[in-house]
């Protein structure tokens, strides 16, 4: 029955986050410190994975369609499939539930430890709006993070099946041009929308939510994390279920 | 000045504030004292909303918390300063932008008003050499300075203290104590100071208030908790030796 007071104690919070908006000369430099914590502080990680990754799921399908019959863009395919449907949106959020999620979630949670939340409501501040809203608006950028990670992850397939000889440069770019759906892109983004919502939220209201003190807000990062990734796993299966089944 | 009445509290059917009735004067400061759990802290977080009430009415001057609309209690919010235990600044701010932060939030003051202001007050609480330093770079005496700082920088009509001088050396703690005298003074403002530090009431406990388990068992002044006859009051009084033998020393005396 907790879930219960939970799920109503996060809408509660959501609802809350968009009324009595903070002043806008003070939201906007929480939004471009945010953006800057969330989004370009992310880039690296993501171009690192997305690379490796995308050079990964390229050698595994060379490998497992050795059968001459099939055609040689299948590697080129495969990967932009791959990546632009699932890998990209879905396992970088995952990543992301870690990082962003977690940072979110500790700032959040030693604030309320620090009594820095207090401080604010005495105040007179709404402080779901305050802490919260910035977050949803920086990470409105995240789909930009999402198109990078896909163009480097095909990039890294790319690459590792030229050097690596398991396709060619004509074929692979045949395979990526293939068959291309715009509306995979829709739901592509479609879904990074929601990841986005959900990975500034979950974790804002474990910080926001936590009781205790130093130990507690470690454990808040954890159980964030877990919970995020499972709401991100939940949403991936009914938005495809919706929209591609 | 700031009533009370009535005023009760429990957290999972355990009460914390007993039904607590009295008022805090304006010019004055006013002090609730108890041990460690007595209901201080929750009594003082009733006060300024940060909890809500089970029962009883909070009035200050005469408006009632609970009978004031969203734009009203934004607007009375705006007249409370409040220093919290571990002051809680925050900690991405420097010293000046923790102090001019309520500016920036309520006020239109241009950039250069902001820092005047808050130079005026940061020369009011005798801070030195610390506005572009980091909470993190200053010691809890000068932490409890900016706390303060910030919570008058509004001109507040009500400054809720809670523990100001816990963490701090002897000396150290009766200058900030002082300190808010001084300012509860000169802004004729109403304050509030929860303490179980009994050097605090001797520098500046004008109205006392002494609560155990959550029910308030004595009130009066300075002088008074001297003279009183409750056995909770003169147990809590006398708990250190230091006291005991003032006791003593007065007794022989007479």
């Amino acid at each position: 029955m907790k879930i219960f007071f939970h799920i109503g104690s996060y809408f509660l919070m959501i609802s809350s986050t968009f009324r009595k908006f903070t002043k806008w000369n003070v939201l906007k430099t929480l939004i471009f410190r945010e953006i800057d914590d969330l989004i370009i502080r992310s880039f690296g990680i993501v171009a690192f994975i997305s690379f490796f990754v995308g050079g990964v799921v390229a050698i595994q399908t060379a490998l497992n369609i050795e059968n001459p019959l099939l055609p040689g863009n299948l590697v080129g395919f495969a990967t932009r499939q791959s990546v632009i449907l699932e890998f990209a949106p879905t396992f970088i959020s995952i990543i992301m539930a870690g990082k962003v999620g977690s940072f979110i979630t500790s700032s959040i949670g030693t604030m309320r430890v620090t009594e820095q939340i207090d401080a604010l409501e005495v105040m007179g501040i709404n402080t779901h709006n305050y802490l919260i809203f910035p977050k949803i608006v920086a990470l409105s950028l995240y789909p930009f993070l999402i198109t990078f990670a896909m163009f480097l992850g095909i990039i890294g397939g790319y690459i590792v099946s030229i050097y690596g000889g398991f396709s060619t440069s004509y074929d692979f770019i045949q395979g990526i041009q293939l068959d291309f759906r715009v509306y995979h892109l829709f739901y592509a983004y479609f879904k990074t929308t929601l990841f986005a919502f959900i990975l500034a939220t979950i974790p804002s209201y474990h910080g926001y939510y936590m009781k205790g003190g130093a130990l507690e807000v470690g454990k808040a990062s954890t159980n964030s994390f877990v919970w995020t990734s499972v709401a991100i796993i939940i949403v991936n299966y009914i938005v495809t279920q919706l929209l591609l089944a | 000045m700031i009533k009370i009445e009535n005023i009760s509290k429990s957290f999972d059917q355990i009460k914390v504030v007993d039904n607590i009735s009295t008022e805090f004067e304006k010019g004055k400061t006013n002090l609730v004292i108890g041990q460690s759990g007595s209901g201080k802290t929750v009594l003082m977080k009733c006060l300024v909303g940060l909890v809500n009430v089970d029962q009883g009415n909070i009035f200050f001057d005469n408006k009632s918390f609970d009978n004031l609309n969203f734009s009203n209690l934004s607007n009375l919010r705006k007249e409370i300063g409040m220093v919290f235990q571990g002051s809680a600044l925050f900690d991405s701010m420097s010293v000046l932008e923790n102090i001019i932060f309520p500016l920036r939030m309520f006020t239109n003051k241009s950039n250069d008003e902001m820092i005047y202001r808050g130079n005026e007050v940061i020369k009011r609480v005798d801070l030195k050499d610390a506005n572009n330093k980091l909470p993190s770079e200053i010691s809890g005496g000068m932490k409890k300075r900016v706390a303060i700082a910030r919570a008058i920088v509004l001109n507040p009509k009500y400054l809720f203290c809670d523990e100001p001088n816990s963490g701090l050396d002897p000396k150290t703690a009766i200058i900030i104590d002082n300190l808010i005298k001084e300012i509860t003074e000169e802004y004729n403002i109403t304050t509030v100071i929860n303490t179980h530090d009994m050097n605090s009431v001797m520098e500046i406990g004008e109205k006392i208030i002494f609560l155990v388990d959550g029910r308030k068992i004595w009130e009066g002044s300075k002088q008074e908790i001297f003279d009183t006859d409750n056995e909770s009051v003169n147990n809590f009084v006398y708990s250190s030796e230091l006291f005991k033998k003032v006791r003593d020393i007065q007794i022989k005396g007479k």
